[in-house]
């Protein structure tokens, strides 16, 4: 008799994407599920695989330098950054003082934008309307400020080889502070909104636990790797274009769950406030490009240079045979490989915490794919 | 390495040299070679130019020779970032190594790099980091077309979506891997298309006449 009075919980294969407003972009994840638990995933990837390491050796160097912004269209600048800095490498030169504190308040503020994206998305992902629009207002004045400099606000191909193409444009310092003093109060409302509310830390807190171990096995950095409590930041630990010369913390936490990812991201927008508002009083004059001929050809060599994105490490490993193409470019993605730890956080947890999952590791297809 | 490899020289600089020639974007890159370290030496037939590496010293380095002998080929330095060049069968152990005893403990990123004129077609790449020592080391090993390196998901969990992208952008399996299918493109995709020899236009026709319904992807 009791045998009939239940109903049967048995595995169910249930299919997630490509095309879900929750995998933010075309990822597909199948799901083992036994009612509510997940028992496993695997995630399927390449709809938006484009072959960019494939075009990278057919274009030459600065040719190639546009297509890097379509691989983290929220965080375009750092992409260019990181290929930039890579060829300098290759070519053993390094931009103007003058170029660099440009490039730190452009990416500082890129890693805003793109942070500001992450938090709106993860919230409308667990139920809360409200901060995707506050968020958005946000990062629409970044976006200005990146249309105003060089004319794009998504893929935006701010730098080049050797330093800069454009001259900041009149009252560029004044917008960056305004933007800074703006910001901050913003910050602190959306904490108003979700730190302490009672929904956002039940749906957050001890789901998709990654402890710093398990980070470095599975090679997870950024925000990640640091909510697990490992003080590593690429800024500090290996610093690039002039970071060593900036005051600021790498906020941590310790319990490596989604909770303590949101808390961290909330931190480094403001340390990124920090950062530009150090460097926009100190702009040195100057040039804005290196010594770089019209045609750019590093001597036979490698390098792997790599930055802190606003999702991870973003290395690329260039190899030159001497010629105007690079031999290979291989691009070390931060989402491709933070996503792999995705089957690790939320095997044994609920459906319903897949969603807060994905939209804490903050992926880009784009670059998951590439 | 890349000794004999990039030919100076002129016959075709690049094997999809004459493929590349066709896309607009490339004008005449072939036409402006002259080799790029004219201090080499004028005449024409042996100016390959090679990667002005040099003798990397250190503790880790000679830790490394003695405990590998002849395996570890090469330790050298350029720009300031070290490579160690080991023979395949040993590059597992050799991650092992420095896993446990030299707190090499983040595989930072595998990747492959195609030289299709020489004899060990492919160089096999691991870019290590040590959180302890703020410390990177690139491991090298050369492999023949068609042999099988081990897995080094044994030792580091990352390697698993990286050898597969690896498997799928350039053939090459790895021996053991959990999982050993391709992972950007489809599964029944012909073709490995990072190496040299699949040109940029090209694709699997058959397979897009199949799925997508259309003659060509061009």
């Amino acid at each position: 008799m009791p045998d009939s009075t239940f109903l049967d919980s048995t595995e169910l294969v249930l299919n997630m994407g490509p095309q879900h407003p929750s995998t933010h972009g075309v990822l597909r994840v199948i799901l083992k599920l036994d009612g509510e638990k997940v028992l496993g995933t695997e995630c399927v990837l390449g709809y938006l695989h484009r072959g960019v390491e494939k075009i990278a050796e057919n274009r030459t160097y600065a040719q190639f330098n546009p297509y890097v912004d379509r691989m983290d269209y929220v965080a375009a600048i750092s992409n260019g950054l990181g290929y930039c800095l890579a060829i300098e490498k290759l070519l053993n030169v390094e931009a103007p003082p003058r170029a660099q504190a440009i490039r730190v308040i452009l990416t500082e503020l890129n890693r805003i934008a793109s942070h500001l994206l992450w938090l709106g998305t993860h919230a409308l992902d667990i139920g809360a309307i409200t901060p995707v629009f506050y968020c958005l207002r946000e990062r629409e004045e970044a976006l200005k400020i990146f249309e105003k400099y060089c004319g794009a606000r998504l893929t935006t191909h701010a730098f080049r080889i050797g330093g800069l193409l454009y001259e900041t444009y009149e009252g560029f310092e004044q917008e960056i502070r305004d933007f800074c003093d703006m910001f901050i109060p913003k910050v602190d409302e959306y904490e108003e909104l979700l730190t302490n509310n009672r929904i956002w830390v039940g749906r957050l807190k001890d789901v998709g636990i990654l402890n710093a171990e398990e980070c470095k096995e599975y090679g997870v950095t950024g925000p990640v790797l640091r909510a697990a409590g490992v003080k590593w930041d690429l800024r500090k630990a290996q610093p690039y274009s002039g970071y060593e010369n900036y005051d600021f913390e790498i906020p941590t936490r310790e319990n490596g769950d989604t909770y303590d990812r949101y808390i961290v991201r909330m931190e480094e927008m403001r340390q990124s406030v920090r950062i530009m508002r150090q460097a926009v009083e100190k702009i040195p004059a100057g040039p804005i490009m290196g010594k770089v001929g019209k045609v750019i050809k590093p001597p036979v060599g490698e390098a792997y240079v790599s930055i802190e994105a606003p999702k991870g490490e973003l290395g690329y490993y260039v190899v030159s045979d001497g010629s105007t193409q690079p031999y290979r470019c291989r691009v070390r993605p931060p989402s491709f490989i933070n996503l792999q730890a995705l089957d690790r956080m939320i095997r044994g947890g609920l459906i319903a915490d897949v969603v807060a999952v994905i939209g804490t590791l903050d992926i880009v297809l784009g670059e998951v794919d590439r | 390495m890349a000794e004999e490899e990039p030919p100076g020289g002129p016959p075709a600089p690049k094997p999809e040299g004459v493929e590349a020639a066709k896309v607009p974007a490339k004008p005449a890159a072939d036409a402006v070679k002259p080799a790029p370290k004219p201090a080499a030496a004028p005449p024409p037939p042996k100016p390959p130019a090679t990667m002005a590496a040099t003798l990397w010293e250190s503790d880790l380095a000679t830790e490394l020779k003695q405990r590998f002998g002849t395996q570890v080929r090469e330790t050298s330095t350029y720009l300031g970032q070290n490579f160690v060049v080991v023979s395949p069968d040993s590059v597992i152990s050799v991650l092992e190594h420095l896993k446990l005893e030299a707190d090499f403990d983040y595989l930072v990123d595998l990747t492959l790099v195609d030289w299709p004129k020489r004899a060990e077609r492919f160089d096999l790449i691991y870019i290590l980091y040590s959180f302890a020592r703020n410390e990177r080391l690139r491991i090298k090993t050369p492999i023949a077309d068609g042999y099988k390196p081990e897995s080094a998901v044994s030792v580091h969990l990352t390697a698993n979506w990286l050898e597969r992208e690896a498997f799928d952008m350039f053939g090459v399996e790895f021996e053991g891997h959990p999982d050993m299918r391709r992972i950007l493109l489809p599964d029944e995709w012909q073709g490995h298309p990072l190496r040299k020899d699949y040109g940029i236009l090209q694709q699997d026709n058959r397979w897009v006449q199949e799925n997508l319904g259309i003659e060509s992807g061009q």
